[in-house]
C-alpha cells in the first residue's frame, strides 16, 4: 500500500524516505476534492457515535457556501452548528475535528516533503532552562493557545531528547512535564501551592506537547499512524450528567408507547362508545331531522395513569440513582403520573419532578427536602402500603398502573401484604421492579414472595437492559407476562 | 447600518448596536440562520441570554418578534375535557391569533421565539416539525396554511430533556455558555457605562466565582447587570464585604444559596484574594 500510493502523487522532488516502508507510510488517499474530505470527516464523527445524517451533511455544505473560509474558527463553528447537536456531541466534535485536520495537515506535509525548522541536538537554546520553566508556567497560567504551543516546542527541544524518546508518546509527555516541574493544583485547598497551575490548563499544555511530539514522529517516520479512537476519559463532559440518563429516557419512551397502545386495545368495544349528540343531529339534517344514523364520539386512546413508588433507602442506594433516572424519564413522557418516594414513610414527589427539570436538581431536592421521614434509614414496606392506601386508593381505578421500585426488604417488620393486595385490587395493573438479582430474593429480610401473588409481574431490574425486558414483557399481552404469577 | 444578513461582522455589529454582545459562534450562527432561513436550537444554562438573543435579533434585523411561551397547553386542554375545547380550537379566528400561525401568516418576515421547547411534550415537537422544515401548518379542517414569509425561528432549551432527533436535524445548533470574564465585563460596561472599570471588573470576578460554587441557581448575566446598576445607585466605589452582604440578594436568590455564598465569598472579599481566584473561573 505504501509504495503504490506514492506514484499517484505529484513528485515532491525529494528522495523517498527509507522509513516509509518501514513504518507503514501513508494510508491510501481518497478521491480528490473537498466534498470527499467532508464526507470522510462525517464518517469519523459517526465512528465516534454522532448521528450525522444526510440532511446534516447537506446543511453543512450549505453553510460552508456562505462563509469565506478565511477563518478556521468560523469554519469550525459553522460545521459544528450543523453536525454536532448537543453539548456532548459538541465535545466529541471538537476532538474529532482536531484529530482529523491535524492528520490531514500532517499528511499533506509529508506528501509535499515539507519540513520544519527545529532546534537540533547541538543547537544552543536561546535561554536557560530555569528561564524556560518559568516562562512555560506563566504561559500555562495565562492560557494563551499560541504561546503554549510555541513553548511546547521549545520544551521538547530542551527536554525531549529528540530521536531517542521512549517511543511511547504518553510516556514522553509525562517525562517532559516532570522535567518542567509542572504540577496541577490540588483540588479543595483554599491556598494553592504557588508553583502549581490550574489542572485544565495543564491538560491543555500536555495536549500541545503530545501534538508536537506526534508531529515530529510523523515527520521522522514519513508515515501516518492509524487514527486512535477517542478515549472515554476525553469525551466525557466534565461533571457531565448521568451517562445512563439518555438510555433510560429511550427505554421509557418505548414504555410509553406500549402502555398507550395497550389501553387502546382494552377500551375498544364498539357498543360501549358514547353517542355524539351534536354530530348525530347535524347528520340528521340529511334525513329531514330524523336521526337515522348515530354518530359516535371518536375513540381516543386513554392516557395511561401511572403511580410509581420508589424506594430510596440505604439498602438500595446504588440502585436509587437508576430508579430516580427512571422516574425522571417517566415524568418526561407521562403527564398523568404521580410519583412517590419512601423509606419508613411515603412522600409524594410529583411536584418536585414537575418543578425541576434537571436531574441533578431533582436528586438534590429529593435528598434534602422531599419530606421523607427517614429516621432510621430502614424501609418499612408495611407502613408504606397502609399510608399509600389511605392517601391515594380513592384515585386508583382499573386504568391505572402501579409500579413499585424496591428491594422488598422490610428489615423484619410486618409486610402488610393484605394492604398491598388492596392496592393491587384497586389498580388495573401492578408491577414490581426489584433491583436485586433474583438469587437473593426471599433470603434474609426480603419478602418479595409475600407481594408477588398480587403483582401482574415482578422483574429483576437494575440496568437499562433489564428495563427493556420489562417494557417488552409489558407488551407481551394480557398483562400477565411469562415471568410472573 | 449595514444589513446584518450580509456578513458575520455586520451581524455582530448589528447585535452590538442593539445592546447584545455576541460571541464568535453566536454571531456566526445568527448570520447563517438569517441567510439560510434555518431554525436555530439554542441550548445553555438558565440566564445566559438565550431569550435575549431572539429579542436582539428582532431589533437588529428590524423584524417583529413573536414569542411563544410553552406552558403545557395540551395539559390544560385535557383537563377541560377534549369535547369542550375542540370547538374552540378549530375555529380559524382562534388559530390565527396563536403565535405559530401568526408567525407564518405575517407578510413581513418575523423572528419567532419558541421558548423552553424542552418543557413541552413530544407531540408538540412533532407538530413543530412541519413548521420548521416546510414553514406551513396543516389543519385538517382548514387545509394547509403556508407561510407568506420565512420566519427566523429560535428554539430555546435548558437541556432538561433529550429533544427528538427529528427536531434537532432541522435546526442549526448553538450552545450558549456563560461568557468569560472579559466578555462579561464588556457586557456589564455596555449596560452600566458609569460604573468604574475596577468595580466592574471586581463585580464580574465575584459573579464568576459564585458561578463556580454548586448553587441551585447561579447568577445570570442579567443579574450581573442588575447588580452593577444597583451598585451605581448606591454610589459604591468598591465591593467590600459589607457592600456585598447588603446587595448579594440581587444575584443570589435562594435561601440556601445565600448561606453558601455568604460563607464562601463574603470572607474572601477583604483578603485581597479575589484577583487570582477570579481569573481561574
Amino acid at each position: 500500500m505504501a509504495s503504490s500510493d506514492g506514484s499517484a502523487r505529484p513528485a515532491s522532488g525529494r528522495p523517498r524516505a527509507a522509513g516509509r516502508a518501514l513504518y507503514g507510510g501513508l494510508p491510501e488517499p481518497g478521491p480528490p476534492g473537498f466534498a470527499p474530505r467532508l464526507l470522510e470527516f462525517a464518517d469519523e464523527l459517526r465512528g465516534e457515535g454522532l448521528a450525522v445524517g444526510t440532511s446534516e451533511l447537506l446543511d453543512a455544505f450549505q453553510v460552508l457556501g456562505e462563509l469565506s473560509w478565511s477563518s478556521e474558527e468560523d469554519f469550525r463553528e459553522a460545521l459544528a452548528a450543523t453536525l454536532a447537536k448537543s453539548q456532548e456531541d459538541r465535545r466529541v466534535y471538537e476532538l474529532v475535528f482536531d484529530r482529523f485536520f491535524f492528520r490531514a495537515v500532517e499528511r499533506e506535509a509529508v506528501e509535499r516533503g515539507l519540513r520544519e525548522e527545529r532546534f537540533g541536538e547541538g543547537d544552543r537554546l536561546p535561554f536557560d532552562l530555569d528561564d524556560l520553566r518559568e516562562r512555560i508556567r506563566e504561559a500555562v497560567r495565562a492560557g494563551s493557545d499560541g504561546e503554549m504551543r510555541d513553548l511546547a516546542r521549545l520544551a521538547i527541544a530542551a527536554f525531549g531528547r529528540q530521536g531517542e524518546g521512549s517511543g511511547v508518546i504518553g510516556v514522553d509527555v509525562q517525562r517532559i512535564r516532570r522535567s518542567l516541574e509542572l504540577r496541577g493544583e490540588a483540588a479543595g485547598r483554599d491556598l494553592p501551592d504557588p508553583d502549581s497551575v490550574p489542572q485544565d490548563r495543564l491538560r491543555e499544555f500536555e495536549r500541545h506537547l503530545r501534538r508536537e511530539l506526534e508531529r515530529a514522529l510523523i515527520e521522522r517516520t514519513q508515515s501516518l499512524p492509524p487514527a486512535k479512537p477517542l478515549r472515554e476519559f476525553d469525551r466525557a463532559l466534565p461533571s457531565g450528567p448521568l451517562q445512563d440518563l439518555a438510555a433510560v429516557h429511550r427505554v421509557v419512551a418505548q414504555l410509553k408507547r406500549r402502555l398507550a397502545t395497550r389501553g387502546h386495545q382494552q377500551g375498544g368495544r364498539r357498543r360501549s362508545q358514547a353517542v355524539d349528540v351534536r354530530r348525530t343531529m347535524r347528520a340528521s339534517l340529511e334525513t329531514g331531522g330524523v336521526p337515522m344514523r348515530l354518530r359516535f364520539r371518536p375513540r381516543r386512546p386513554r392516557r395511561p395513569e401511572l403511580y410509581v413508588l420508589c424506594d430510596v433507602s440505604t439498602s438500595v442506594t446504588s440502585a436509587s440513582v437508576f430508579f430516580l433516572s427512571v422516574l425522571h424519564a417517566l415524568h418526561d413522557s407521562f403527564r398523568k403520573l404521580r410519583s412517590f418516594v419512601f423509606v419508613e414513610r411515603i412522600s409524594e414527589v410529583t411536584d418536585v419532578f414537575e418543578r425541576e427539570r434537571s436531574f441533578a436538581a431533582i436528586s438534590r431536592a429529593i435528598a434534602t427536602d422531599a419530606g421523607v421521614a427517614d429516621v432510621s434509614g430502614y424501609t418499612d414496606y408495611g407502613r408504606v402500603w397502609l399510608e399509600f392506601l389511605t392517601e391515594v386508593v380513592d384515585d386508583l381505578d382499573p386504568r391505572s398502573t402501579v409500579i413499585v421500585l424496591g428491594d422488598a426488604r422490610t428489615n423484619g417488620r410486618e409486610p402488610h401484604a393484605q394492604a398491598f393486595a388492596q392496592v393491587s385490587e384497586h389498580a388495573g395493573r401492578t408491577f414490581w421492579l426489584n433491583p436485586e438479582p433474583r438469587l437473593y430474593w426471599n433470603y434474609g429480610d426480603s419478602v418479595i414472595a409475600a407481594y408477588e401473588p398480587y403483582c401482574d409481574g415482578v422483574f429483576e431490574c437494575w440496568t437499562t437492559k433489564q428495563l427493556e425486558v420489562f417494557v417488552n414483557a409489558l407488551a407481551g399481552g394480557r398483562g400477565v407476562p411469562a415471568v410472573a404469577r | 447600518m449595514p444589513d446584518p444578513a450580509e456578513s458575520i461582522e455586520a451581524m455582530r455589529d448589528g447585535l452590538e448596536a442593539v445592546g447584545y454582545l455576541a460571541g464568535e459562534s453566536t454571531a456566526l450562527v445568527s448570520f447563517l440562520a438569517t441567510k439560510l432561513g434555518k431554525p436555530v436550537l439554542v441550548e445553555g444554562p438558565a440566564g445566559v441570554g438565550k431569550t435575549e438573543l431572539a429579542k436582539a435579533l428582532s431589533r437588529a434585523t428590524g423584524r417583529k418578534l413573536i414569542r411563544k411561551q410553552l406552558l403545557r397547553i395540551q395539559a390544560e386542554a385535557a383537563d377541560a375535557g377534549w369535547e369542550a375545547v375542540q370547538e374552540d380550537i378549530f375555529g380559524q379566528e382562534f388559530l390565527l391569533t396563536r403565535p405559530l400561525l401568526q408567525a407564518i401568516a405575517e407578510q413581513d418576515p418575523v423572528v419567532l421565539l419558541i421558548d423552553e421547547i424542552d418543557k413541552t411534550d413530544q407531540e408538540f415537537e412533532a407538530m413543530l416539525l412541519e413548521v420548521l422544515s416546510d414553514f406551513q401548518i396543516s389543519i385538517p379542517e382548514l387545509g394547509v396554511i403556508e407561510a407568506k414569509s420565512r420566519p427566523l425561528v429560535l428554539l430555546t432549551s435548558n437541556n432538561s430533556r433529550e429533544l427528538t432527533e427529528a427536531l434537532k436535524r432541522r435546526c442549526l445548533y448553538l450552545w450558549l455558555d456563560y461568557p468569560d470574564v472579559e466578555r462579561e465585563l464588556e457586557i456589564v460596561r455596555l449596560h452600566a457605562p458609569e460604573l468604574s472599570e475596577t468595580v466592574a471588573r471586581k463585580l464580574v470576578e465575584v459573579v464568576h466565582m459564585i458561578r463556580g460554587l454548586d448553587l441551585k441557581k447561579p447568577p445570570s448575566i442579567a443579574e450581573s447587570i442588575d447588580w452593577a446598576r444597583a451598585l451605581l445607585m448606591l454610589g459604591a466605589d468598591d465591593i467590600d464585604s459589607s457592600v456585598f452582604e447588603r446587595t448579594m440578594s440581587i444575584i443570589v436568590k435562594h435561601r440556601t444559596d445565600l448561606d453558601v455564598v455568604a460563607e464562601r465569598v463574603g470572607v474572601k472579599l477583604d483578603d485581597g484574594l479575589l484577583g487570582r481566584l477570579g481569573t481561574t473561573g
